[in-house]
């Protein structure tokens, strides 16, 4: 009941209207999600071992007008960043006079599956290497170009570019590759760990109050299939690590770095919860 | 980063038949109403501030565009299409800046 | 000029509107005066009658920073017949000026969309002149919510 209460006073300050004895409810919404008439799996039965029955993209969770923008790729702002990505993919840097384009060719095909089994194990690290790491790591050892600082340079547009190659493919990381089950169980750790002056863990929002509003945010399962994503509030890309940043920040709690074995665990394990929903890169978001 | 216009015109289209026209650029569209958030100072505006369109050298459509357009400006607007040619866009910054692109277009 | 319904319908409003400026402390956005006077200008003298042209957009904006706006006039666009310019006024932004639309018989139809800001909850108002100069307008109240998380 206290539950409720809450909800409904969030939801009366959020300026709508809300009867104190009813019970809110902000289901998502029930439409299939086509990307420029290409099928999505926006919704799909959970893998095992995963707490929730149904996986749902955050998608469902937004307003018409916010889904609108992603079921068209000319209308999806993010796309600009998209095709920036694919200029950086075909232009030589560093001393070994190469561009991506120089090895991989035809990013369609050589970076297909890149977006949907990324994070991966990456043996000579030592841990799990998402999308951004690899870029850097090729970057250093095969360009001699200099590796991206954290959200900035070509970052975000080529690693939107290469997650977007597996536009509709769905999300499926190989646990059994090196150390990924011990890396998996570190970010499950922090996934429940409760954090920051206001308490709260990922799953405080995310599976125990997904489709509950906070104040007037309708809170999705924080699936991440969708980065980066273009969020209207800030009208560009938005990278997964800042967006962890964002929400620890949101506990007031202080966050740990861009990259850090913590938020790589964390991405490993979130990655995961949204096994089987199709990568939406670039995704549209409030 | 170069501002890079996308535009979505179709390829062809009957005599008459008035036809959509999308197109969105790449800016900030600094509004000159932020504050840096280390110094207070007001950030100066920088927007795109004009855009047109012609039609074989004949206007089709134009905007003068206020800060209080989303970064990103995407317009949508229609043109009637009588001849084969070429449309021709133009965005223009407040820095000076001019940024043109050109699509052709057939009768089908 | 001549006094009909709708005229004087918009006249209550704008007097209303101007009415409540005096109450409206805030320095940081426009008022409705200054949005008034705007449209005024725009309109050349003109009294905005409701009807031809109308304006679609969200009642509640998910993120105040790209709202999706469109508008739809009703004319002919021939080359004796059509809609000059069309012009979108916030009326709680920091500046009311938010994009002014021109057109030609070439255009085929007067419409056009495009994604704009806005700074709080308020009325934005889209006014279109016709070739002849005659004025017409609409108006939509758009809720801005204050999002959870950093929002």
């Amino acid at each position: 009941m206290k539950k409720n209460k809450l909800t409904t006073v969030l939801m009366v300050a959020a300026g709508l209207t809300a009867s104190a004895s009813l019970v809110v409810t902000a289901d998502p919404v029930d439409e299939a999600l086509e990307i420029d008439g290409q099928a999505m799996i926006s919704r799909t039965a959970a893998p095992d071992g995963h707490p929730l029955k149904e996986v749902i993209s955050g998608w469902h969770y937004r307003k018409a007008e916010t889904r609108n923008l992603e079921k068209d790729t000319f209308e999806n702002p993010g796309m600009l960043a998209v095709e920036q990505g694919e200029e950086i993919w075909n232009t030589v840097e560093g001393t070994a006079g190469k561009s991506c384009a120089s090895c991989h060719n035809d990013a369609s095909e050589s970076m297909a599956k890149v977006g949907s089994t990324y994070p991966k194990w990456n043996e000579a690290s030592g841990k799990p290497f998402n999308v951004e790491l690899q870029i850097n790591q090729c970057r250093t050892e095969n360009m001699g170009a200099e590796p991206y600082k954290f959200d900035k340079g070509g970052q975000k547009p080529l690693t939107a570019y290469i997650k977007h190659q597996s536009l509709g493919k769905p999300v499926e990381v190989d646990l059994a590759e090196g150390e990924m089950q011990k890396w998996w169980e570190s970010g499950k750790d922090l996934y429940y760990k409760r954090t920051g002056q206001l308490n709260l863990s990922c799953a405080s929002c995310h599976e125990k109050n997904n489709g509950k509003h906070i104040r007037a945010d309708h809170l999705s399962q924080g699936n991440i299939n969708g980065f980066p994503t273009y969020r209207l509030k800030q009208g560009t890309l938005i990278s997964v690590h800042n967006r962890f940043r964002g929400c620890i920040r949101d506990t007031r709690a202080e966050f740990p770095a861009a990259f850090s074995d913590e938020l790589m665990a964390l991405e490993l394990y979130v990655t995961w919860r949204g096994t089987g929903l199709s990568v939406e890169t670039p995704g549209v978001r409030q | 980063m170069a501002a890079k216009p996308r535009l979505k015109v179709p390829k062809s289209a009957a005599a008459g038949e008035v036809i959509t026209i999308k197109s969105l650029i790449s800016h900030k569209m600094e509004s000159g109403q932020r504050k840096d958030k280390k110094t207070g100072d007001l950030i100066p505006r920088k927007i795109i501030n004009k855009f047109s369109c012609e039609f074989n050298g004949k206007p089709v459509f134009s905007c003068d565009i206020d800060p209080a357009i989303s970064a990103n400006p995407y317009l949508e607007f229609t043109a009637r299409i009588d001849e084969a040619g070429t449309f021709k866009f133009t965005w223009v910054d407040d820095d000076g800046t001019v940024i043109e692109a050109e699509k052709d277009i057939a009768l089908s | 000029m001549k006094m009909n319904r709708r005229t004087l319908l918009c006249n209550a409003v704008k007097l209303a509107v101007v009415g409540a400026v005096g109450a409206n402390l805030s320095k940081a956005y426009a008022s409705a005066e200054d949005a008034m006077k705007k449209i005024g200008e725009f309109a050349g003298g003109a009294a905005p009658t409701e009807g031809r042209i109308s304006l679609k957009a969200p009642e509640i904006a998910e993120n105040g920073n790209t709202v999706p706006i469109s508008f739809e006039v009703d004319s002919p666009m021939t080359e004796d017949d059509f809609v000059e310019s069309v012009m979108i006024v916030a009326e709680g932004n920091p500046l009311p000026g938010v994009a002014t639309f021109h057109f030609s018989s070439a255009s085929g139809t007067c419409r056009a969309s495009t994604r704009m800001r806005l700074a709080k909850t308020q009325r934005v108002v889209a006014i279109a002149k016709m070739n002849d100069g005659s004025v017409f307008t609409d108006a939509r109240d758009i809720k801005v919510t204050i999002g959870g998380c950093g929002g």
